[in-house]
């Protein structure tokens, strides 16, 4: 019943969304009654004697639009491949929901499990069309034979035209992605990720490249996600950061530094010290 | 790296038949009837004839192109460089000619019914376990697709899924051939040792000997070669083939958006391996022999060279590579034997720095330019 | 009575050796050449006296007579009326020589010679003879060398001769095996108690003779308590050998190992520093091996001395054709692992063809030096073979040579800052194009340098390369690209691997279990025994 409810007050939250396409798909062994979606807990991972991530704690709660910061070397980015299972830690539990172990999944599974990450560096298929980098990102069957057999299905194609127009690369939809500017790449990569209908999107450097105004449209972009997706932005540009978050999180040196909201973290003198520089 | 040349892509219209399959398809049936014709109808004697001797040449040049195509598949498709892929030509030959010995019958030099002459000549009593069910052509003909199919399904499957990539898959295909190679050779594996295995008399009841035998070899070959090509495209113009580019382009990307990249590289490998057994099946009845020099690294990195000259990606360009450089191998080793590896070096050294797109991309800028 | 007599003859024995040992050299010239007289008229009992002459002329050539006595060799020309020596029987008849010329040879009839008769008393005393001579030697091997010989055909005499040099023996080693001798004829003694204490002796030893004796007990002896005692010694004989057997094994695999490593330890710089697969490694060995043997063609007459010339003349020869293989053919290829392969793999063609005209396609053969023939013997059934132990060591030294080059020398830090961030060692100064070059010269003049080694174990021939170069990447792939340790260990461990396979399995199925061992390996841990880990391993 309270399940309902808040469904129905977060679909009124997100009336003003207009991609429809992007609705998550269910998973059902994802289990988020407890409100949290992915629990990161006591992660270790070391590098050659060098940690790179110390005593990791990290919750993100279900539907929330959570920034993390830090200086180079804090561990975003391999928090990041830890959760997609590109990094195996030393130690310590992650889990998607209360129930998925993402530890024991390989990457192909935590995709299909509902994760989808965007790279810090955009790697795009660049021998293919931008079309074809879209419908291969496309949520569906992924195994061998459906996919020798596969068509092309009225739906799927208008989601693909859709996701087109919103990543702005409608003209450019045959053209290889390998001729594409740097900004036109972060769209496409953003543009797969949303083809993939993730329940939980890891975001790493989205603006990086990208005019004012592109930045804009992928603030506007990302807080319309928030309530139906879970979405972690890794940003070091701080404008952008303020323009989205709600809470943010300090990463320094492998943990957390500091969590709250932005005013919270820049007033904090922890973070004054390591982070900001003073 | 850039292995397509035109900046525009359309995946929707790229059909099974587009021009450059419809124009090889239809040069392949032209130069069958061609060949039909002038061997049969033309008088010996005349300057179009051509002698069985040819056509036969001829016949295994399109198995190699066969050959050339299923590396094609996985090379300039999937992006794994196999330097192992003559062991699953050389396997399914071996296959063959199984089938082929056990047709010798009583026929043979020591007149056993049963055993083949090499195990005779080794004191064996009774045919290996793995012998028997040869002489029945329809099993042979599916352990000519099994053997190597499975036997690359399980190298795969072992390699695959540790993430074997690269260069170190390719020295790890070599690796295995090498060590077919030396297991081929001895006497023990039962598969006739150093000499391998030969002195064929007939496939079905028909004389190997017989031009009309060896025609319908020639034919078979080049109905093998269409259907299999035909088969490439399918699987490179299906969503599938669009999954094999992305993991040929960045592999770790497409793990991430949620495809087995272990599978569909298995799939597709274990597809080519059986295509290769397809080749060698129908080679070893043409040449009349198979050896355990079929395994050796050597023929399997030529392999390879013939679908870097004739250009990755394009399926036919395997074709054009695999017929090219085969007829300059006729040539200079009747002519100049020792420059052949002279050549052959040379080659590689030259199509990978001048021509990294082979003779296919040569015809496509010429095309383009037109 | 016996005993008393045996005693007597074994201290007059000793007294004359003693003597033998002072007054060596020419001896009595009367003596031995009325012994020759009398033993060149072929009659028994003359040669017999014969015999005697020449033991007490204790002349120098006595026992060379007297031996190939033994031998059957010494002959007696009918018609010239004189000793000679039988070299071999043939077709023919037989082939001679004089006694005083060996080297001129003629041919004559079957029957125009007769052999020097000889019956089992002489036969014994000649024995003797010899023996003492060899037991009183002064150099301690051959002294071991006839107690070694004796100790398989005992008899009353040679056993007095031994005990009599018992009391004054000071070589350990000898007194060990002369307590082996002696223990050796308790064992036959017909009191028990005297071949039970004998048989703890018995069972320190190695000797095959000593082991041959013991089955015979273990099975034969009428005392039930003998046959126990000679099981558990046999049993413990058997035990050492068995080690010896796995030390020998051991030995024999790290040899292989070596040459493993020395094969491969250029191509792990190269794959490692630059990523770059150089299937013309195994060529670059060849040419390595192919300049010892000119380098030898060059010195004829001074074998020994041209392997030291070979070394680097290899290691700059090899390395220069590297460097004009880097700056012709793979710099024009980076970041392209797979052309690379292909087009280093279409040089090693050129470069085997290249050989094959200007050598001819047969094998040469490359002279091995005196010093690296023969073996250290370490025991009766163990011994080290030079060859494979120089094998061993030079491996050891090169790799340490190189080691040094890489962690101490400017070269060795900026290959290192190049390994493992190109852009970054760019950024810095380096010069990566240089240090490429350089690299690649390195690892090929390596490669020659194995070359050398290869040599001296296989005949050089233009496929020389292609058979080492499969196992060498193999050992790279095993031990982890970019770490000269995980070669070594790999090396090393796949050689001994290789070795203990053997025996079991034959040496052609014991190299499939090898690669398919590896083809497993890689399976489980992909970046071999020693990978590199982190953000840049991962690219």
């Amino acid at each position: 019943m309270s399940n309902l409810i808040t469904d129905y007050v977060a679909s009124i939250r997100n009336r003003n969304s207009v991609f429809e396409f992007i609705e998550p798909q269910d998973n059902p062994k994802l289990d988020v009654r407890k409100g949290c979606i992915l629990y990161i807990e006591d992660v270790n991972v070391s590098f050659d004697g060098f940690k790179a991530i110390n005593d990791l704690n990290l919750y993100v709660n279900d539907g929330e639009l959570r920034c993390i910061i830090g200086p180079n070397g804090a561990g975003k980015t391999t928090m990041m491949d830890i959760i997609t299972g590109k990094t195996k830690p030393d130690s310590g539990s992650v889990y998607f929901g209360q129930r998925i172990d993402l530890l024991n999944l390989s990457e192909p599974e935590i995709a299909q499990a509902g994760i989808g990450r965007k790279f810090q560096k955009p790697t795009v298929f660049e021998e293919q069309s931008v079309f074809s980098n879209l419908e291969l990102a496309m949520a569906g069957k992924k195994k061998v034979l459906p996919l020798l057999l596969a068509k092309l299905s009225a739906d799927e194609l208008q989601g693909i035209e859709e996701t087109l127009e919103l990543i702005g690369l409608k003209e450019q939809r045959l053209l290889r992605a390998g001729a594409l500017s740097h900004g036109q790449k972060q769209w496409l990569e953003i543009g797969m990720l949303i083809m993939q209908k993730p329940k939980l999107l890891l975001v790493d450097e989205p603006v990086a490249g990208m005019t004012h105004q592109e930045m804009d449209r992928t603030a506007e972009l990302l807080i319309s996600l928030e309530g139906k997706h879970s979405v972690v932005v890794v940003e070091h540009d701080m404008d952008f950061v303020r323009s989205i978050a709600r809470t943010v999180t300090v990463l320094h040196q492998g943990s957390v530094l500091a969590e709250g909201t932005m005013d919270e973290v820049q007033a904090n003198q922890e973070v004054r010290e390591v982070y900001l520089g003073e | 790296m850039s292995l397509v040349s035109t900046q525009q892509i359309n995946p929707i219209q790229e059909t099974i038949f587009n021009r450059s399959t419809v124009l090889f398809l239809t040069v392949l049936a032209f130069v069958s009837v061609f060949v039909v014709i002038c061997n049969q109808f033309v008088p010996v004697g005349s300057a179009l004839h051509i002698p069985t001797y040819t056509v036969t040449l001829l016949g295994k040049y399109l198995t190699f192109a066969l050959l050339a195509v299923s590396i094609d598949l996985i090379w300039g498709y999937l992006g794994i460089l196999s330097l192992g892929h003559g062991a699953f030509f050389a396997l399914g030959g071996y296959a063959m000619g199984m089938y082929l010995m056990r047709q010798i019958g009583d026929r043979g030099v020591y007149g056993d019914p049963v055993l083949p002459d090499f195990m005779v000549f080794l004191n064996w009593d009774e045919l290996p376990w793995f012998w028997h069910g040869f002489d029945m052509f329809g099993l042979s003909m599916l352990m000519v697709v099994l053997v190597p199919g499975l036997l690359a399904f399980l190298f795969g499957w072992l390699t695959f899924r540790s993430r074997v990539t690269g260069v170190y898959l390719s020295i790890i295909t070599q690796a295995l051939t090498y060590a077919l190679m030396l297991a081929f050779y001895r006497n023990e594996m039962g598969f006739g040792g150093n000499n391998g295995l030969t002195d064929f008399k007939d496939i079905l009841g028909f004389d190997l000997q017989s031009d009309a035998t060896r025609l319908t070899l020639f034919l078979l070959s080049a109905i093998a070669l269409a259907l299999g090509y035909i088969a490439c495209r399918y699987i490179v113009t299906s969503k599938l083939g669009r999954v094999a580019l992305a993991i040929r382009d960045a592999e770790s990307r497409t793990r991430f958006i949620g495809y087995k990249v272990e599978n569909v590289k298995l799939w597709i490998w274990s597809f080519s391996a059986a295509l290769a057994g397809i080749a060698g099946a129908l080679y070893v009845p043409q040449v009349g022999i198979i050896n355990p020099n079929e395994f050796s690294p050597l023929n399997s990195i030529e392999m390879v060279v013939w679908v870097a000259l004739g250009g990755r990606a394009t399926l036919y360009g395997a074709v054009i590579g695999a017929v090219v450089v085969n007829y300059a191998k006729t040539y200079f080793t009747g002519a100049l034997p020792e420059v052949w590896l002279f050549a052959l070096g040379g080659l590689f050294i030259v199509t990978t720095i001048f021509l990294p797109k082979g003779i296919a991309g040569l015809l496509s800028r010429k095309e383009q330019r037109a | 009575m016996t005993i008393c007599k045996r005693l007597a003859s074994a201290l007059l024995l000793v007294f004359m050796s003693l003597c033998g040992s002072t007054s060596y050299g020419e001896g009595n010239q009367t003596l031995f050449d009325e012994g020759i007289r009398l033993i060149e008229t072929g009659k028994l009992k003359k040669v017999a006296d014969g015999v005697d002459l020449l033991i007490n002329s204790k002349h120098d050539r006595s026992a060379f007579i007297l031996e190939s006595m033994l031998e059957s060799k010494l002959y007696r020309h009918k018609k010239q009326k004189q000793l000679v020596m039988l070299v071999e029987k043939n077709d023919k008849g037989l082939l001679i020589a004089d006694l005083d010329s060996l080297e001129s040879t003629r041919q004559i009839g079957k029957r125009k010679a007769k052999r020097i008769p000889l019956n089992n008393k002489l036969r014994g005393k000649i024995k003797g003879y010899l023996a003492s001579q060899n037991l009183n030697a002064d150099q301690v091997s051959v002294r071991k060398a006839a107690i070694q010989k004796l100790l398989s055909a005992l008899d009353d005499e040679t056993l007095a001769l031994i005990k009599a040099r018992a009391l004054y023996e000071s070589n350990p080693d000898v007194q060990l095996l002369i307590d082996t001798a002696i223990a050796l004829d308790a064992l036959q003694s017909e009191n028990e108690t005297d071949r039970l204490k004998a048989i703890p002796t018995l069972s320190e030893s190695l000797e095959p003779a000593v082991r041959n004796q013991l089955t015979q007990t273990a099975t034969n002896d009428t005392s039930k308590a003998v046959q126990l005692a000679a099981q558990s010694a046999l049993e413990k004989i058997e035990d050492k050998i068995a080690f010896y057997g796995f030390v020998e094994k051991i030995f024999f695999g790290l040899s292989l190992g070596s040459v493993l490593v020395l094969a491969a330890i250029g191509l792990a710089i190269t794959f490692g520093v630059m990523g770059c697969i150089n299937m013309a490694h195994g060529e670059l060995i060849m040419i390595g091996a192919y300049t010892t043997y000119v380098i030898q063609l060059m010195m004829p007459n001074s074998i020994g001395a041209s392997l030291f010339i070979a070394v680097p003349a290899a290691f700059v020869v090899s390395g220069l054709v590297g460097i004009a293989i880097e700056r012709g053919v793979i710099q024009f290829l980076k970041g392209r692992p797979l052309e690379t392969l292909l087009a280093t793999f279409g040089i090693s063609l050129v470069l085997q063809q290249a050989v094959r005209s200007i050598f001819s396609p047969l094998n040469r053969s490359v002279e091995t030096p005196d010093w690296m023939a023969g073996s250290i013997e370490i025991n009766p059934i163990f011994s080290l073979t030079l060859n494979r132990l120089y094998i061993i060591l030079f491996c050891l030294a090169v790799f340490a040579v190189l080691f040094l080059v890489l962690k101490r020398t400017v070269l060795g830090l900026q290959v290192r800052a190049v390994s493992q961030n190109r852009n970054m060692a760019r950024a810095m100064g380096v010069r990566s194009e240089w240090v490429d070059a350089l690299t690649f010269g390195l690892g090929s003049g390596i490669a020659g340098v194995a070359g050398v080694a290869l040599s001296q174990l296989t005949n050089v021939g233009p496929n020389l390369g292609q058979s080492y170069i499969i196992d060498s990447f193999m050992v790279v792939v095993f031990g982890g690209v970019g770490n000269l340790w995980g070669t070594l260990v790999a090396g090393m461990s796949l050689g001994v691997a290789n070795k203990m396979l053997e025996p079991v399995s034959g040496a052609v199925l014991a190299k499939i279990f090898v690669l398919v061992f590896i083809i497993l390996f890689i399976q489980k841990k992909p970046r071999g025994l020693f990978p590199q880990k982190g953000r840049a391993a991962e690219g």
